[in-house]
């Protein structure tokens, strides 16, 4: 059944409507919700293709399922990845507060609606820049209690970062505080949906509602994920501007040393810059935006646990 | 004076960022470092840097900066953004007073802020003349950071109206004002009631403010009045006005007015009737301190914030 979760109305006929689908019933809840950044749409796929299979075999559903596809409206319909108006990133806006700015009210309420529940997933798209592999994304501090759940979602990496304060005001970090486990997913790029990758996370649901005790069907198989914290992941910025050109391919392994694309001067016809892995590894972040600027972030090399 | 390219940053297609500083008394000596527009839209953050330049440069030429003074002044450090009339980086929309205290191996933004950062280090106070993240007009004021390494009692040498104190949340720790704190500089961030636009009014009286708090430092001679009493307020104690209704806001008073508990301080109309849809009260008697500035509203928006008695 589909509820609006927060209803707030804008100026001039319109209201802002925070909408999730509820799919069975029982104690055991699991969220999934996406959309916080207006740019990433990877996540559209998985609910969509999530709210139709938990429909179509509703028989074997033990539990709740609340479906949150748009936990940012107003960004997904104009194409900002922040809030519009207010330019704010709203995952830096969390646990929010009933008496702040509206960004700061929708935040507070979708932390009640969504606190309490087994286990959450918050699907991110990479930004319009860089392409990922599908991977969860665990602070060290929760790791314990979410490396285990994130192995059930059949994804290609679990990276496991330091904490930092700023990411304090995050969905994830103010869900896992009040003791509702959070798994944030990356993958994908901005903008542009990645079916396969999609597909590989709904399997991954399942295998987790299985886990939960929420699903008797059929399970999918998982495959075990590389686990890794920040100590074996190698980043590669850009030492100059230009055009990138890669000359690797995503998701693949690579040498110590091997070119993974070059910066050009289309202006000039110069070759500004080679960028050659630092380790052998699995080429898991590539750059798809080809201007790059100074620092831009170009690659990132998962070496060591292969 | 000695105006200096601090530092550049190479950009595809464009002549790349030059970041200068105007640096003022003795090169010695680190008693004051300004931050002005970090965001492209920060045009009278920009031009207050300008007016305190234009002003210590004839306060140098007349031998009035004392020995122990000196000053670096950063009016803008994001013209990439400013010259395409956007606020946040104009290629990945990032903002830079959200990225320090930078990384010099970082992203691009990451590595504008960790320039910034290095050529702000060492000073013994740091104002950043900033602007605001809601869409509203403040009072202005000196907005401190509640570190645990400030003494608010130094901003008193400002002269201006109001110190607010913020006890910083979480998103906070990536700013300047922040950061500097941490860093062992005494930092002030000074706000007016204008930011696209110039307003000389509002300009001439955070210049004042700067000088007045460098004469009182006894750092500069000369006369920049008494300026004002101050009051310190902790921002917690600030009461919000919020809609509950969307449509045409219309504010019943100016910045600094006195509202009376109880009283309508805006309305909101039906935009297509003009029907009032809301009326605004002030739960406390006060002055506003923000004013929202647009002329739509959506519901729970923060329309007025009020400075209680």
């Amino acid at each position: 059944m589909v509820e609006n979760v927060i209803q707030i109305p804008l100026a001039v006929g319109e209201d802002l409507v925070i909408s999730k689908n509820r799919i069975g019933s029982g104690p055991k809840r699991l969220c999934v919700v996406t959309g916080t950044h207006g740019d990433e749409l990877e996540g559209q796929y998985v609910a969509w293709r999530l709210n139709r299979l938990l429909q179509e075999k509703a028989r074997f559903l033990k539990g709740t399922v609340d479906i949150y596809p748009a936990l940012n409206p107003l960004g997904i319909s104009t194409m900002t990845r922040g809030i519009p108006q207010y330019d704010l990133d709203m995952n830096r806006t969390f646990p929010g507060s009933r008496e702040g700015v509206m960004s700061e009210f929708v935040a507070s309420e979708l932390i009640e609606d969504l606190a309490g529940a087994d286990v959450c997933i918050d699907i991110h798209a990479s930004n319009i820049f860089l392409r990922e592999i599908p991977q969860v994304r665990i602070n060290v501090n929760t790791a314990e209690t979410l490396v285990p759940l994130a192995k059930r979602l059949n994804l290609d990496f679990v990276w496991i970062h330091e904490s930092a304060t700023v990411l304090e005001s995050t969905l994830a970090h103010s869900l896992n505080a009040r003791n509702t486990p959070t798994l944030v997913v990356e993958m994908g790029i901005g903008m542009r949906i990645t079916r396969s990758y999609g597909d590989q996370l709904l399997a991954g649901i399942v295998s987790l509602l299985a886990y939960l005790g929420m699903w008797t069907g059929p399970v999918p198989p998982v495959r075990p994920p590389l686990v890794s914290g920040n100590e074996a992941v190698h980043f590669l910025n850009a030492d100059c501007p230009g055009i990138f050109f890669p000359t690797s391919d995503h998701k693949t392994r690579v040498q110590a040393g091997q070119e993974l694309g070059i910066i050009a001067d289309p202006l000039t016809g110069e070759v500004r810059q080679r960028v050659c892995s630092p380790a052998e590894g699995l080429l898991f972040t590539l750059r798809e935006y080809p201007v790059v600027y100074e620092g831009s972030l170009l690659a990132r090399i998962l070496g060591d646990c292969i | 004076m000695k105006e200096e390219i601090l530092f550049t940053l190479d950009t595809p297609f464009r002549q790349p960022l030059q970041v200068k500083g105007w640096y003022f008394g003795n090169p010695e000596k680190k008693t004051l470092a300004v931050m002005g527009a970090l965001r492209g839209n920060e045009i009278q953050q920009m031009y207050i840097c300008a007016r305190l330049i234009r002003a210590l440069t004839e306060l140098e030429g007349q031998g009035n900066l004392t020995p122990e003074c000196g000053v670096l002044v950063i009016p803008c450090a994001n013209q990439f953004s400013m010259n395409v009339g956007r606020r946040f980086w104009a290629a990945d929309n990032t903002d830079i007073n959200r990225m320090f205290p930078g990384y010099d191996q970082g992203e691009t933004t990451q590595r504008v802020a960790d320039r910034i950062f290095r050529a702000l280090q060492g000073y013994r106070y740091g104002i950043h003349v900033t602007s605001f993240y809601l869409p509203g007009r403040c009072l202005p004021h000196v907005r401190i950071m509640r570190t645990g390494y400030e003494r608010p009692e130094e901003a008193m040498d400002f002269g201006l109206p109001y110190i607010l104190l913020r006890q910083p949340h979480p998103y906070d720790t990536t700013t300047l004002n922040y950061n500097w704190q941490i860093w062992d500089t005494q930092t002030f961030s000074l706000y007016t009631r204008q930011t696209e636009a110039v307003d000389e009014e509002a300009a001439e009286q955070a210049v004042t403010a700067v000088l007045r708090f460098l004469a009182r430092k006894g750092f500069c001679r000369g006369d920049f009045g008494r300026g004002a009493e101050t009051r310190t307020v902790e921002e917690s104690s600030l009461h919000t006005v919020s809609s509950t209704e969307g449509g045409l806001f219309v504010p019943l008073g100016e910045l600094g007015d006195r509202v009376e508990a109880g009283a309508v301080a805006a309305r909101i109309l039906d935009p297509c009737t003009a029907q009032v849809r809301q009326e605004l009260r002030a739960r406390t008697g006060g002055w506003i301190f923000f004013l929202h500035r647009a002329c739509l509203i959506n519901g729970r928006d923060v329309a007025i914030r009020i400075l209680p008695d």
